[in-house]
C-alpha cells in the first residue's frame, strides 16, 4: 500500500432485516420485558491443536455464568439453544442476494453457514451463525468507486440487561434477527467521504424496502488508520453526522501518538518496569478528595516510576496526551482513574506531596515521570499495570485496539482488537445452492435505486431535486408518498419532513413519537379540510407529546372555519381599517394579510384568505 | 462426505486431498482456500473451500474451471496430555460408546467426527480430575440409534470387568436416542452391582461452547464419588439450565423430548437424586449403598422379541406372523393397557404356543390395570401379562433378559411380574412429576 494518503478508512455496516428470525419463525422485534432465567455457562472449546484459549478458560474458571430471559413471541427453543436451527429464512436470504446485486457483487455459488465462536454469552450457543453471500462489489460515491469486500448474512446477538460480578443477564429477543453485514475495502481517504459512503450504503439498504428502521436497527463500525499508525476499530457509531468528527479525531490521535513515539525515541526512553510500590505513607495528611476517599475505604496509594515519559503524558500545550490513553486503559480495571506527574500538582495534591513522592521513588532523571493510583490494593495494582503497559506501547507507536464512540465526537478505549475469528461449519444448517431461478426472481424484483426514487419524486410530485435527494437520504420517501398522496399535499409534505420536523427537534420536540401512521392520519384530516395547513406545525407539536391529531386540533382551537364565517371576520378587519384601505386601494391586500391570518389563527388556507380579503376590499372600495 | 466421482478423480489427479490449499479459477473469479470435505447436501459439482476469512464457500466446478494445488495439507501433531494420578482420589473408569457427547468437529477440515476419544472428553473438562482419577477407554464409536443387543452385552461385560479391576465407579458416555434402553439392559444384566454405573449423554455436541456434555460429566463424577449409591443410573440436565442435574434410576428413565437438555425424565418414579451446580446432592429416597463384592454380568438375551405400539385399527392378520414367531411380545396398549377386541384371539393363540405377551401402556405415566373393563378382563383371560407401571421399553428389554435366563415361558412370566431392578412398583404418589 503506498503511503501518499493521509488516512484510510473502511466501514462495516450491520443492518437488521424486516423478516422473521433467521433460523426460526419468531418475530424480529424487541420486547419491553423478559421472563424466566435460564442459567448457562460457556466453556471455551479446544483448538485444532488440542489447546484451550487461556484467557477464555480463566473467565470460565472464575465461574462466570449467564442468565437468559425469554420474551413473548420473540424467543423459542431455538434462541435458547434447546432446538437445532430451522431452515434459513428465505426472505432474508433473498434480501441479501438483492442487496448483493445492487452492489454488483459476485454471489457465492453455494452458501455455507458458519459458527463464529463468541464466548461472552451474547449468543446462547457460544457462536454466531454467519454466511458469506457475495464478494467484490462496489459502491460509487461522488466520483470515487469504493470496493465492497463482502456481504454476509448473519444472526444478531442477545441484548445485555444487567452485568453482575459473576453473571451477565441477557435478553434473547434480539438474538437471531437477520443482519446483513456489508464491509467496504479500506478505500476512504477523507472524513467526509467516510460519512458519504455510510449514507450511501444505508440508503441502498433501505431502498430494498425490507430492512428494519429506527434506533438500533443499523450499526456502523469504522476501521481507521494513518500511515505509520495502526488499525483502530471504532464500534457502533450511531449518528452518521458525527462520522467526520470521529475520523478527524482519530487521525489526530494517531498523529499525536506518532509524535510521542518520535519524542520518546529521541530521548532513548526504554520500556518502564512494572515496579509498583506502596506510597500510601507519602500522602499522609493529603487533602485530595480522591486520595482521602480511597484511604478511608481501606485502599492504598500505589505508585510506579516512568523514566523518560515526562512531558508526553500531558504536554506541549495539551496536544500530547498519552496520559489520557493510560487512564482509559487503567479504568478497565474498575478504578476511577490515575494521576500522572504531568498533571500534578492539581486535584488537591499539592507540590509538597509531589516532591515527597519523587524523593520516595528516587526520581532524578530529567524526564522521569510517575503515575499513581488510589484504590483497593489489588485494583490499584492492576490499573497501574495497565497504565505502564500502555505507556510502553507508546514506544512502538499506535497500538491496535477497539474503541467506543462518545457523543462528543471523540472515542475511548474499549478492548484490544480481537484476533482472527474461529469459524467452524454450522453442521445443523444444510448448504444453500444459489440457483439460476433464485437469481432470476431477484433480478425480476429489483428495487428502485435511490437515484431512481429521487427522479420519480421530482417527476410525479413536482418537488425539487434537492428536496427529493434529502427525502431519500433520510429514507422518508415511503412516508412522503403516503402523505403527499395525489401530489396535492406534496409541497406541504416535503416542507413538513425536511423543515418542520427539524425545527421541532431543535425546539426540543420528540418527533420520533409521531409514527408514519399518525402522520398519514394528520395529513388525511388536512386533506379533508379539518384544519388549515398553516396550523400543521402546531398540531404536530401536540402530537409529538402523544396527543392524537383530532384532540390536538380541538384543544388548540384550530378547527377550520367555514368561508361565510371567515368572510365576516375579514370584513370586520377591513372595515376597521377603512381609511388605510381607501388610501392604498387594492395594494392594501398585502399589508392586511398578516392581521387577517392572525385573527383566523391559521384556521383557513392562505389562498382562500387572500381571495376573501381581496373580495372584502373590492366591496369596500365599491 | 466425498465428492462426486468426476470431481474426486480430478482432485486425486491433482493430488488435492482434504486440508490442501487450493486456488480455483472459474469465469474470471479466483478463490483461494483450504479444501473441505463435501457436505452430504452439497450439489455434486460444488467444491467447498475454507477461505482465509474463515468462511466456507461452495464453488461450482465447470469444465472451464481450473484448480491448482498451492500447498499440501499440513501434518498435525496432536499433543497427548500426560495423565497425573492423584493420591487419595477415587478411581473412575470412562467407557466410551459414541454419540453426541463424543461428537467433535475437526477444526482443520471442518468435518464432524463421531468419535472424540474418551480421554479427549476428560481433557476438555480438566476440573473433573479434581474429583477423581479417571481412566478412559473407547469400547464403541457409534451413534446410539445403531446400538444393538450385542453392544449391551459387550458393554455389561466391560463394566463388570472394570469394577472387578478396582474401579470405584463406571461412567458411560452414550448417545441419547437409545440411552434409556441401554440403561435398562445394564440394570438387568448387572443386577446387584456394588458400585455406581452411570450413563451420561449430551443434547448439544462437545465442540460447542454451550455443550451440556461437560457439566453432565462433572455432575456424573460427583455422584459416583460422593453419592454412595450402587446401581445403574442416568445423569442428565434436570432443567434447561447448567445448574441442575437429575440422577435417574436406569429402568425408569425415558427420553421425552427430541432436543431439550432436560429431555430425560423419570417416569412413575422420582429421580434418585438431584445435583446442583455446586455439586450438592439431594436424595429422594433410600437406595443401595456402595459395597465391596465381585461384579457379575448375566448377559443372556432372547433376540426373538418385539415391541409394538397399539393403534386404533390394529389388524390381527397383519401381526399374526410376528406373534406366532416371537418368543416375547410387548405391547404398549392404550390407556390402562388395552388392545381392540379383534386382537384378543391372537393374544390367546400366541400365548397357547408359548409366546409371552406383555401389556404396558402408551400413556407411560400410571400403572396398567386390566381388571377395570371387559376388554381388559378378556385380555387377561387370553393370557396377557401386565407389569404394573413398567415402561414399554424397559419391559421389552426385561422380557428379552427374562426369556434367556429362565427355563420356561411360565418362569419368564413370573419374573416379568416381579420387580428385580427397581423397574416397577405398585405405589405412585401425587408429586412424582416434581422433585
Amino acid at each position: 500500500m503506498s503511503e501518499d494518503y493521509e488516512m484510510m478508512c473502511g466501514i462495516e455496516i450491520h443492518q437488521q432485516l424486516d423478516t422473521k428470525k433467521l433460523f426460526c419463525s419468531c418475530d424480529s422485534r424487541l420486547c419491553e420485558e423478559g421472563f424466566g432465567d435460564v442459567y448457562r455457562r460457556l466453556r471455551p472449546t479446544t483448538s485444532e491443536m488440542g489447546e484451550i484459549d487461556r484467557a477464555a478458560l480463566a473467565q470460565f474458571q472464575r465461574h462466570m455464568g449467564y442468565r437468559y430471559q425469554c420474551c413473548e413471541g420473540t424467543s423459542c427453543l431455538v434462541e435458547l439453544d434447546e432446538e437445532p436451527p430451522h431452515d434459513v429464512n428465505a426472505d432474508a436470504l433473498n434480501i441479501s442476494l438483492t442487496f448483493s446485486e445492487m452492489l454488483g457483487a459476485n454471489i457465492i455459488d453455494e452458501v455455507h453457514f458458519m459458527r463464529k465462536i463468541v464466548v461472552d454469552g451474547s449468543n446462547t450457543s457460544g457462536f454466531q451463525r454467519t454466511a458469506l453471500i457475495s464478494t467484490d462489489g462496489s459502491v460509487s460515491v461522488g466520483d470515487r468507486k469504493i470496493s465492497i469486500l463482502s456481504v454476509c448474512l448473519e444472526e444478531d446477538a442477545c441484548r445485555r440487561v444487567e452485568t453482575k460480578s459473576d453473571e451477565v443477564v441477557w435478553r434473547t429477543d434480539r438474538l437471531g434477527i437477520p443482519l446483513i453485514e456489508v464491509a467496504t475495502g479500506p478505500d476512504m481517504r477523507t472524513p467526509e467521504e467516510v460519512m458519504e459512503v455510510a449514507y450511501r450504503l444505508g440508503t441502498l439498504l433501505r431502498a430494498t424496502k425490507r430492512v428494519k428502521r429506527g434506533l438500533g436497527t443499523i450499526r456502523q463500525d469504522l476501521n481507521i488508520s494513518i500511515p505509520g499508525g495502526a488499525r483502530i476499530e471504532l464500534k457502533g457509531v450511531g449518528d452518521l453526522k458525527l462520522i467526520p468528527d470521529y475520523v478527524r479525531n482519530e487521525v489526530s490521535r494517531q498523529r499525536m501518538l506518532l509524535r510521542v513515539k518520535s519524542i520518546l525515541g529521541a530521548r532513548g526512553t526504554e520500556p518502564a518496569a512494572f515496579e509498583i510500590v506502596d506510597a500510601t505513607s507519602v500522602f499522609d495528611g493529603c487533602e485530595s478528595k480522591v486520595i482521602k476517599g480511597a484511604l478511608s475505604d481501606k485502599g492504598k496509594v500505589l505508585a510506579v516510576r516512568l523514566p523518560g515519559f515526562a512531558g508526553v503524558m500531558n504536554g506541549d500545550g495539551g496536544t500530547l496526551r498519552l496520559g489520557a490513553e493510560m487512564a482509559q486503559r487503567a479504568r478497565t480495571k474498575g478504578v476511577k482513574g490515575i494521576f500522572h506527574s504531568d498533571e500534578l500538582p492539581n486535584y488537591g495534591i499539592e507540590q509538597a506531596y509531589v516532591d515527597r513522592l519523587r524523593e520516595f521513588l528516587g526520581m532524578s532523571g530529567e524526564f522521569d515521570a510517575f503515575a499513581i493510583c488510589a484504590a483497593k490494593e489489588k485494583k490499584a495494582r492492576d490499573a497501574l499495570e495497565m497504565a505502564v503497559a500502555r505507556a510502553n506501547e507508546a514506544l512502538e507507536g499506535v497500538p491496535e485496539e477497539t474503541r467506543d464512540p462518545l457523543p462528543d465526537g471523540t472515542t475511548k478505549y474499549s478492548r484490544p482488537l480481537p484476533g482472527a475469528a474461529r469459524m467452524y461449519p454450522e453442521t445443523d444448517v444444510p448448504p444453500t445452492l444459489i440457483t439460476e431461478k433464485m437469481m432470476k426472481d431477484v433480478r425480476d424484483a429489483m428495487p428502485e435505486f435511490p437515484e431512481q426514487i429521487e427522479a420519480r419524486l421530482v417527476r410525479d410530485y413536482g418537488i425539487n431535486a434537492q428536496q427529493a435527494r434529502q427525502i431519500v437520504r433520510q429514507s422518508q420517501d415511503e412516508v412522503f408518498e403516503r402523505i403527499a398522496s395525489d401530489r396535492a399535499m406534496a409541497s406541504v409534505a416535503a416542507t413538513t419532513l425536511l423543515n418542520t420536523f427539524s425545527e421541532m427537534e431543535r425546539a426540543g420536540s420528540d418527533v420520533s413519537a409521531i409514527d408514519d401512521d399518525a402522520l398519514a392520519h394528520a395529513f388525511d384530516l388536512l386533506k379533508d379540510g379539518k384544519f388549515a395547513k398553516e396550523a400543521l406545525p402546531a398540531i404536530l407539536g401536540e402530537m409529538a407529546k402523544g396527543v392524537p391529531a383530532e384532540r390536538a386540533i380541538e384543544s388548540l382551537g384550530l378547527e377550520a372555519v367555514d368561508e361565510g364565517e371567515a368572510a365576516s371576520i375579514i370584513e370586520g378587519i377591513v372595515n376597521e381599517r377603512a381609511d388605510f384601505v381607501r388610501s392604498k386601494g387594492m395594494a392594501a391586500v398585502g399589508p392586511l394579510m398578516g392581521p387577517v391570518m392572525g385573527a383566523l389563527k391559521g384556521k383557513l388556507d392562505g389562498k382562500q384568505v387572500n381571495r376573501l380579503l381581496t373580495e372584502a376590499i373590492k366591496k369596500l372600495l365599491g | 462426505m466425498s465428492y462426486s466421482d468426476a470431481l474426486s478423480k480430478a482432485l486425486e489427479a491433482l493430488g488435492a486431498s482434504e486440508g490442501a490449499k487450493l486456488s480455483v479459477t472459474r469465469d474470471g473469479r479466483t478463490f483461494v482456500g483450504t479444501l473441505m470435505p463435501h457436505h452430504e447436501f452439497s450439489a455434486p459439482d460444488i467444491l467447498i473451500l475454507k477461505m482465509k476469512s474463515g468462511y466456507n464457500v461452495g464453488v461450482r466446478i465447470t469444465d472451464s474451471a481450473s484448480i491448482e494445488v498451492l500447498e499440501k495439507p499440513a501434518e498435525r501433531v496432536r499433543k497427548e496430555a500426560e495423565v497425573e494420578y492423584r493420591e487419595g482420589l477415587p478411581k473412575l473408569v470412562l467407557i466410551g460408546t459414541g454419540g453426541t457427547i463424543a461428537s467433535y468437529v475437526d477444526y482443520r477440515t471442518g468435518a464432524v467426527h463421531p468419535a472424540l476419544s474418551t480421554s479427549d472428553m476428560v481433557n476438555a473438562v480438566p476440573e473433573i480430575r479434581d474429583i477423581a482419577n479417571i481412566d478412559a477407554r473407547v469400547l464403541f464409536s457409534i451413534f446410539s440409534e445403531n446400538m444393538g443387543v450385542e453392544h449391551w452385552q459387550e458393554l455389561a461385560e466391560a463394566v463388570a470387568q472394570e469394577i472387578n479391576n478396582g474401579a470405584d465407579g463406571v461412567i458411560i458416555p452414550h448417545g441419547t436416542d437409545t440411552m434409556g434402553y441401554t440403561a435398562a439392559a445394564l440394570s438387568f444384566m448387572l443386577r446387584g452391582i456394588t458400585k455406581p454405573v452411570v450413563l451420561v449423554g449430551a443434547q448439544r455436541s462437545s465442540d460447542r461452547p454451550s455443550s451440556d456434555a461437560s457439566s453432565n460429566l462433572v455432575a456424573c463424577a460427583r455422584f459416583c464419588t460422593q453419592g454412595n449409591r450402587a446401581g445403574v443410573f442416568v445423569v442428565m440436565h434436570d432443567t434447561l439450565g447448567d445448574d441442575s442435574f437429575a440422577v435417574h434410576v436406569g429402568t425408569r428413565v425415558r427420553k421425552m423430548h427430541t432436543s431439550r437438555r432436560d429431555a430425560f425424565r423419570s417416569i412413575n418414579a422420582l429421580p434418585a437424586a438431584h445435583i446442583d451446580k455446586d455439586g450438592k446432592i439431594v436424595f429422594s429416597g433410600a437406595g443401595v449403598p456402595v459395597s465391596d463384592g465381585q461384579a457379575k454380568a448375566i448377559i443372556g438375551m432372547e433376540r426373538s422379541c418385539v415391541l409394538l405400539q397399539y393403534f386404533p385399527g390394529m389388524e390381527p392378520s397383519v401381526f399374526e406372523d410376528i406373534f406366532m414367531r416371537s418368543r416375547g411380545v410387548v405391547i404398549a396398549g392404550s390407556g390402562l393397557g388395552h388392545v381392540n377386541e379383534g386382537m384378543i384371539p391372537l393374544i390367546r393363540k400366541a400365548t397357547d404356543r408359548g409366546t409371552v405377551v406383555v401389556l404396558t401402556s402408551q400413556c407411560l405415566n400410571g400403572r396398567t390395570n386390566l381388571n377395570v373393563y371387559n376388554t381388559g378382563r378378556d385380555m387377561l383371560a387370553a393370557g396377557a401379562v401386565t407389569v404394573l407401571d413398567m415402561l414399554p421399553e424397559t419391559a421389552y428389554v426385561k422380557l428379552m433378559w427374562a426369556l434367556a435366563n429362565t427355563s420356561s415361558p411360565e418362569e419368564a412370566r413370573m419374573l416379568m411380574k416381579t420387580p428385580i431392578a427397581g423397574e416397577m412398583s405398585d405405589r405412585r404418589t401425587a408429586d412424582e412429576r416434581r422433585l
